[in-house]
């Protein structure tokens, strides 16, 4: 069996100590896991290394930690998936006699370190869930026996229900890191369970609250980390999406954030322009060139331009006029999207596998 | 000193559905658990929840399929009264926001499952017991005015009054290592089962039999040890569970010539007969030769539509990609029987009570005894519901109207010293995991499927040494701050005391009936044996064995086939 070095980040809030690294060599098979080494070293060697973990397959979100720099469960992640990571795609591991891979653990990220790989997820994590009114608000009357609802729903607020709340979505949120009051992309995933349920009562005023909040729905700033990071499939981004479309499209909440606005020039700014045109971007989600708070905004963003202009990033003629215009192609894909009855919602449950495409038509929410 | 009128220790279903229960009956709740709630091992319960609630569906027929797969050793007035209760948890479920599967027409739909005679399982994908204690948690953050949590707390020892009264627990803040005594009127134990004690398991790593050895140090009867249940489906090696949906969906066991070799032993439920019959045709079929060559049979999900395994399944496709290169929906998964449950447990009487007055026991850690020598699929959900809520409102009920018990809080010095013992070992001897790795391969080796007289000795002197190892196996942690080197100490205790309890269990039994199936005692003899198995603590000797009757109300043994 091949040898794994484990790079381990200890520490020790009695010892008054700096956090140190311990490595560790394991042999074990390059389909075991992170958490398998981990175990073997405390079994072994080591049995004061601090990691939370339980069911090993996966269900019960306890071992999130990140290996090699990405967050995810230690259970479910290879040891050559790991290593993979460190070492660039085409690596294999080495033969008998080689230097072992190094596999880096590391506490997950936005959250304060308790001990070793322990965060404290009370201080962020469940402050966040609870921040989300995070149970059902009965629509009235509770009928005597259940309530009658679509197969398509259910299944659909399935993929949220299949968070673990493992956190690793949390640890890798580029827009907490920036503002960590953002509500964050766990809680607006279990937020969507509640929006997407046809038994709850309360759909609009959820959206309106996480519409109207500065750190809501809005705060996200779609880098794609907590889909990379969620080992569930629950995609928090999409669930974020998918919140703002029915805030936006079927509830009309126009926030005071401005993130409806925004969205719709974003649109608006796609059809017309083909890409992205971010002068008028900015003073169309503020309303237009000629609206008050437009001319704020333009203000506030004038050091970045003229920075732009300096690094040659913008042109005054990219900068003034629309060089771009939208090919018929955009055109067509508008025409066919405004076209559709339906939105079209990628859910892991009624699609099938992630590489598979067979998108599936779901219920437009009401 | 934390005092409440209910406190209950664990927050797995059970112990979250008694806490909801109690709270709703009034009382002042504290519910303690050395994971977060979240984590407890009733997430990984995957395939459903049996009920009755079909209007062609009746509770006699759910009750006599129970009563027939616990091999006539379940107490039938318990089990009339889960199967009765089961509709209306169901819907209580339903109603808190559980995301039960729909059929076409948007009311709940159901899937089959193993020894029922009718589709009565409700579910949510294969992740019901993770959807329904998500569920659960939400309405505990709810009430959270009227429960207060205690969420990585780990329970060292019960505490009872002059009386023998069980009045409070002490317990330690795993994030600080402090010793607090939680004074309360009724404690609820629903701490789950000892599945570790095992090595494969199904069952995650926190799964240690604190609740049952706890109680049985304080000298609460234990019933129905022996029964252990081997899952049918259970990935070779690390002992992952393969759900029974899959089979309740439709897929089909084969041995390695390609024969679907329940036929022979279940010729008209085939892979949905109980599960130690499937569990015991598959052994037999591995140990005659006829399994792969990796000491395992199949299971073909390629049986259930592409499609309908990813919507229904999906968990299970995962872990065949994960944790066994496979793709199930492509090609037959190995699978060999593994161990998964215990049927024993505390004794209790059908509100929890146990023989130790003000001391409860729900879920797993009880024993009802609902499931008697076997349990079927999807009945531990119902179990852990029913009888928490049931503990929960009797807990309740019981301590509004008395007063707060007083609490001998000098015993926290002796659980400090224990404790202080504990840090001070030095590495030397055999370690925690080696003395934890030699249990669990003595009990799946002697204490499984298949058990004879010599084995069984074997394995209880194995124990019995074991026991003398451990206390004194060193530890490396001397820390405070989530020290769980000290807590696998004190778990490793709990599952050696455990361990001893369920062989001697084996060993009184003399005849073969639901899980316990004994080669030098084969067949069911309803003469001598159609009673429970009592065990109770000795000081430090071999356990003590008594027995009870087992309660018939309406369904006489019968030869039981499927």
């Amino acid at each position: 069996m091949p040898e794994y070095t484990l790079r381990i980040r200890r520490y020790d809030p009695q010892s008054g100590d700096a956090p140190r690294w311990d490595t560790h060599t394991v042999d074990l098979s390059p389909v075991q896991s992170v958490l398998d080494a981990i175990l073997k070293i405390k079994d072994d060697e080591d049995g004061s290394i601090g990691i939370r973990c339980s069911c090993q397959q996966a269900i019960c979100g306890s071992c999130g930690v990140r290996m090699n720099g990405k967050p995810g469960l230690a259970c479910n992640t290879h040891l050559d998936e790991a290593a993979q990571r460190g070492h660039g795609t085409g690596w294999n591991p080495p033969d008998e006699g080689q230097e072992a891979p190094v596999i880096t653990v590391e506490p997950m990220g936005n959250m304060p370190v308790i001990r070793d790989l322990i965060v404290d997820m009370d201080a962020v994590h469940w402050k966040k869930i609870q921040r989300v009114t995070p149970w059902l608000i009965n629509k009235e009357p509770v009928p005597e026996r259940e309530y009658i609802v679509p197969h398509e729903n259910m299944v659909d607020v399935t993929q949220t229900m299949a968070c673990i709340q493992c956190g690793a979505c949390v640890s890798d949120c580029l827009a907490m890191e920036v503002d960590p009051l953002f509500v964050g992309p766990a809680a607006l995933a279990k937020a969507y369970r509640f929006v997407g349920d046809p038994r709850d009562a309360d759909h609009r005023e959820r959206l309106n609250d996480l519409s109207e909040d500065p750190h809501g729905i809005y705060d996200c700033t779609h880098c794609f980390n907590c889909i990379d990071a969620c080992p569930k499939g629950v995609d928090p981004m999409s669930q974020i999406m998918r919140l703002r479309r029915v805030a936006g499209s079927d509830f009309d909440i126009k926030d005071r954030n401005n993130g409806y606005n925004h969205e719709h020039a974003f649109v608006k700014n796609i059809r017309k322009n083909g890409i992205l045109h971010e002068p008028d971007l900015l003073a169309d989600s503020y309303g237009g060139k000629l609206h008050p708070a437009a001319g704020k905004e333009l203000l506030s963003g004038l050091p970045t331009a003229v920075t732009g202009l300096l690094r040659g990033k913008m042109t005054p003629r990219t900068a003034l006029l629309h060089p771009h215009k939208a090919p018929p192609e955009v055109k067509k894909l508008f025409d066919t999207i405004d076209g559709k009855q339906q939105r079209y919602e990628l859910n892991l449950y009624v699609s099938g596998y992630e590489d598979e495409p067979e998108g599936t038509e779901t219920e437009g929410q009401s | 000193m934390p005092s409440h009128d209910v406190l209950i220790i664990g927050a797995g279903l059970a112990g979250q559905r008694a806490a909801l229960s109690a709270a709703e009956a009034g009382a002042s709740v504290a519910i303690v658990s050395k994971v977060h709630p979240v984590r407890s091992h009733s997430v990984a319960a995957a395939g459903g929840i049996n009920a009755a609630l079909n209007p062609e569906d009746t509770w006699e027929s759910h009750a006599f399929d129970t009563v027939k797969g616990s091999d006539y050793l379940g107490d039938q007035d318990a089990i009339e009264i889960m199967t009765r209760e089961a509709p209306n948890e169901i819907l209580y479920l339903e109603h808190i926001g559980v995301t039960f599967h729909r059929n076409e027409t948007g009311h709940l739909g159901t899937r089959a499952f193993g020894g029922a005679s009718a589709a009565r399982t409700y579910y949510v994908a294969d992740i019901t017991g993770h959807a329904i204690l998500h569920v659960l948690y939400e309405q505990l953050m709810k009430r959270s005015e009227q429960i207060d949590r205690y969420e990585e707390w780990f329970t060292t020892d019960l505490l009872q009054d002059e009386d023998g009264r069980c009045v409070g627990a002490i317990c330690r803040d795993l994030r600080d290592g402090a010793l607090e005594v939680f004074n309360a009127k009724a404690v609820i134990l629903a701490s789950g089962g000892a599945g570790q004690a095992y090595k494969p398991t199904t069952n995650g790593l926190i799964v240690t039999g604190d609740g049952i050895a706890q109680a049985y140090r304080i000298g609460a009867k234990l019933m129905d040890m022996e029964m252990v249940q081997y899952h049918p489906t259970t990935l070779a090696g690390n002992g992952l569970l393969i759900t029974e949906g899959a089979r309740g969906e439709g897929a089909w066991l084969l041995n390695a010539e390609g024969e679907r070799f329940m036929e022979r032993y279940a010729p008209n439920k085939f892979e949905l007969a109980s599960r130690d019959v499937v569990s015991r045709a598959e052994q037999t079929e591995i140990n005659e030769g006829r399994g792969f060559e990796d000491g395992t049979v199949a299971l073909d999900i390629t049986k259930v539509p592409r499609r309908r395994t990813l919507e229904a399944l999906r968990e299970i496709v995962n872990i065949g990609r994960d944790f066994a290169g496979v793709d199930i929906t492509r090609e037959p998964i190995h699978i060999l029987p593994g161990m998964h449950y215990i049927m024993g447990g505390v004794k209790t009487d059908s509100d929890g009570q146990t023989t130790i007055p003000g001391l409860y026991a729900a879920g797993e850690v009880a024993c009802v005894s609902v499931h008697g020598g076997n349990r079927l699929g999807a009945n531990s959900l119902l179990d852990t519901l029913v009888f928490g809520r049931r503990s929960g409102l009797h807990g309740a009920t019981q301590a509004l109207q008395m007063p707060m018990p007083s609490t001998p809080s000098s015993r926290i010095a002796e659980t400090e010293k224990n404790i202080e013992a504990i840090m001070n070992r030095q590495q030397g001897g055999r370690r925690i995991g080696a003395i934890k790795s030699e249990l669990g391969e003595t009990m799946n080796e002697y204490v499984a499927v298949f058990r004879d007289e010599e084995g069984l000795q074997k394995a209880h002197e194995i124990v019995r040494r074991l026991k003398e190892e451990a206390a004194v196996a060193g530890i490396d942690d001397r820390g405070s701050v989530f020290n769980q080197d000290v807590i696998a100490a004190i778990e490793l205790g709990y599952m050696l005391d455990v361990a001893e309890t369920i062989v001697v269990g084996a060993l009184e039994r003399k005849e073969s009936r639901g899980a316990q199936w004994r080669l030098d005692y084969p067949g069911r003899n309803d003469e001598e044996w159609l009673k429970h198995i009592d065990i109770s603590m000795n000081g430090a000797d071999v356990p003590l064995v008594s027995y009870s009757p087992v309660t018939i109300t309406r369904w006489q043994p019968e030869e039981r086939t499927y």
